[in-house]
């Protein structure tokens, strides 16, 4: 259960987005390739869910109680891998096997490769239909654990996406809970020049969605979000949470230009600097 | 001679495919809580409709959406239950093939695949209706089974099969009343081929050692076993195999009978390219390289018009498959 948060737990988690970034970085410099922008933007939500939104148990990933967290733009894996690394689901050391031959910690995550990504995603668009089928097998069966799904903002460009967002609204889903990561990127460019979203709070208005929108960078926020959204009944909700693409990384915030690539040694440096520095600040 | 395991009235008796889909779905799913159902707005005609009566709360209308039918029978499957989902083969695999890539067959998610209006047999709708290209799409895909039952019965049997079995399976069924060949007596097991016609089965004076076989799936066994008996007309035997499973390919069934027969003829409702006759000649080149005929859709979109006027047209009626019979015969 959620728990009253306080200022050390706020703390806490801040601190451990930080790790999360920090582990990021290091794990993509050693892999050679992947996504920067979006892992580093999404940190916080990730560090929010798992330590402290999330029922979940490291130990015991198939617990049959556990929320499901589905990720369904995939490519920003890494920071979910670090969380969960970080959370105790597999030693540290297994991070720098991203994207090699033989891990399980595979470029895009896959469920049968790694307990607790609770699914294989990276092509887009389908998370949220998975999310749905999650939380109406919970329904069916009486369960409490609630499905937390998390997407992108370019993904929105899918149909696939908006076809399972009308039926969530149809079914009035509400042990679902969607968070978008609204960085305003994608890898063409900005969302609003490749494909313009806005207004997205009124779209998903339209769909029959509860609609919240948050700094994504505030753990505050992102949890008591979270915890409105559990006493939303009659609707879906979805969490528009505001951040910032390569947050945390001077020279990567806000350039879509580090959507798709990964720092070399030096640049890697610097970042882990950085990122440290404000560690040590807080 | 014809199995006696078999209907010996079944060029008088028809029922469709579909209709032993949704029979298995109902008497399934009594038996079974954890089915569920999908339709795409298309519940009536693909037999979903006594499911949805009977258990509302595991039926789910998902609207004209086969692209979000498959990610949500995803969730459905990798949580627990065993989602069937339903529209027409065009669509579901046609559309939906990479949601179906990822999302069901990589993620290993107990989903069962349930491809309607399969083939020229859809007819007057057109080639836009006529999914062709279904059995290639799905048996190239790691983890998925691919199934297509040969009439109504046997449609029962193998939505039944899909259900128990785990992980992932294509069934394709047809629209269109087609003869009722099998029978409850009729082996179904998923994976293992069976053989409907043997020429050397008879009594001493008729029995002819066989000369070819035919391996047909879906709605064409019935050309194939017709053609079966006019190449006894003229003296030639043969053996007809339903292939109702594609994926996994009943290896040790389709080498006995190329060692026995020595030729083979493919008779499916498919394109020729990617289908059964591929399925075979894969194994054949591999294992025992034997001379092969393809009755199918000879890489050409079909039309609209009765079905029977496509078969004729389109070269996959029984004469044709007498003339490819003869055909690889010569060519051992």
């Amino acid at each position: 259960m959620t728990q009253e948060i306080t200022e050390d737990k706020l703390k806490f988690i801040e601190d451990k987005a930080r790790e999360i970034r920090s582990e990021v970085i290091k794990m993509l410099t050693e892999s050679g390739s992947g996504h920067s922008a979006g892992p580093l933007g999404m940190a916080d939500v990730f560090a929010s869910l798992y330590f402290h939104i999330l029922n979940h148990d490291p130990e015991n990933p198939n617990w049959e109680e556990r929320d499901r967290l589905i990720l369904s733009n995939g490519h920003i894996c890494p920071a979910r891998y670090a969380a969960m690394a970080i959370a105790g689901y597999f030693p540290m050391k297994e991070l720098w096997t991203l994207r090699k031959i033989g891990s399980r910690l595979q470029g895009h995550p896959h469920r049968t490769s790694l307990k607790g990504v609770e699914t294989t995603s990276g092509p887009l668009g389908t998370g949220l239909g998975q999310a749905i089928g999650v939380s109406l097998t919970a329904k069916l069966d009486g369960k409490k654990w609630r499905t937390y799904c998390i997407t992108s903002d370019g993904e929105h460009d899918e149909g696939n996406h908006w076809e399972t967002a009308m039926f969530a609204g149809k079914m009035r889903i509400n042990n679902l809970t969607l968070i978008v990561d609204r960085n305003n990127i994608q890898i063409d460019g900005h969302t609003e020049d490749v494909m313009p979203l806005e207004p997205l709070r009124d779209k998903y208005i339209s769909f029959g969605w509860y609609v919240l929108e948050i700094d994504g960078h505030s753990p505050y926020e992102i949890i008591s979000a979270a915890n409105e959204a559990k006493a939303v009944f009659e609707r879906p909700t979805v969490i528009i949470a505001h951040t910032i693409p390569g947050k945390g990384v001077s020279f990567m915030e806000n350039n879509y230009l580090w959507h798709g690539k990964v720092p070399n040694g030096k640049e890697a440096n610097i970042a882990l600097e950085e990122i440290n520095k404000k560690r040590k600040n807080a | 001679m014809l199995k006696e395991y078999l209907n010996e009235s079944w060029e008088k008796e028809t029922d469709a495919i579909r209709n032993g889909f949704g029979e298995a779905l109902v008497e399934e799913g009594e038996k079974n809580k954890d089915i569920v159902v999908l339709a795409g707005d298309v519940t009536e005609s693909t037999r979903c409709n006594k499911f949805a009566e009977k258990f509302p709360e595991r039926f789910f209308n998902v609207g004209v959406a086969e692209q979000g039918m498959a990610a949500i029978a995803a969730g459905f499957g990798i949580s627990g239950k065993i989602p069937f989902i339903a529209s027409y083969a065009a669509f579901s695999p046609g559309r939906n093939w990479e949601q179906i890539r990822t999302t069901i067959a990589y993620n290993d998610s107990n989903v069962k695949i349930a491809g309607h209006h399969a083939g020229i047999m859809t007819g007057p709708d057109g080639a836009t209706h006529q999914a062709i290209e279904d059995i290639a799409t799905m048996r190239v895909m790691p983890n998925m089974k691919v199934i297509v039952p040969c009439d109504a019965v046997e449609a029962k049997k193998a939505t039944i099969a899909a259900a128990k079995m785990w992980g992932p399976v294509y069934l394709r069924l047809v629209r269109e009343k087609t003869p009722i060949i099998t029978t409850g007596k009729t082996p179904f097991i998923p994976g293992k081929a069976e053989i409907f016609w043997n020429s050397a089965d008879g009594k001493k004076k008729k029995a002819r050692l066989p000369q070819v076989c035919i391996a047909a799936c879906g709605p064409f066994v019935g050309n194939a076993l017709l053609a079966a008996e006019a190449l006894e007309r003229e003296d030639i035997g043969s053996v007809v195999l339903n292939v109702h499973t594609i994926k996994p390919l009943d290896e040790v069934k389709i080498l006995e009978m190329a060692k026995k027969c020595g030729a083979f003829v493919s008779v499916e409702d498919h394109s020729v390219i990617g289908g059964l006759g591929s399925a075979i000649a894969e194994l054949l080149a591999k294992e025992r390289p034997t001379p092969q005929e393809f009755i199918g859709m000879q890489d050409t979109f079909g039309e609209s018009g009765n079905p029977q006027e496509l078969i004729q047209k389109y070269g996959m009626s029984a004469k044709d498959i007498v003339r490819a019979a003869k055909h690889v015969i010569k060519r051992k």
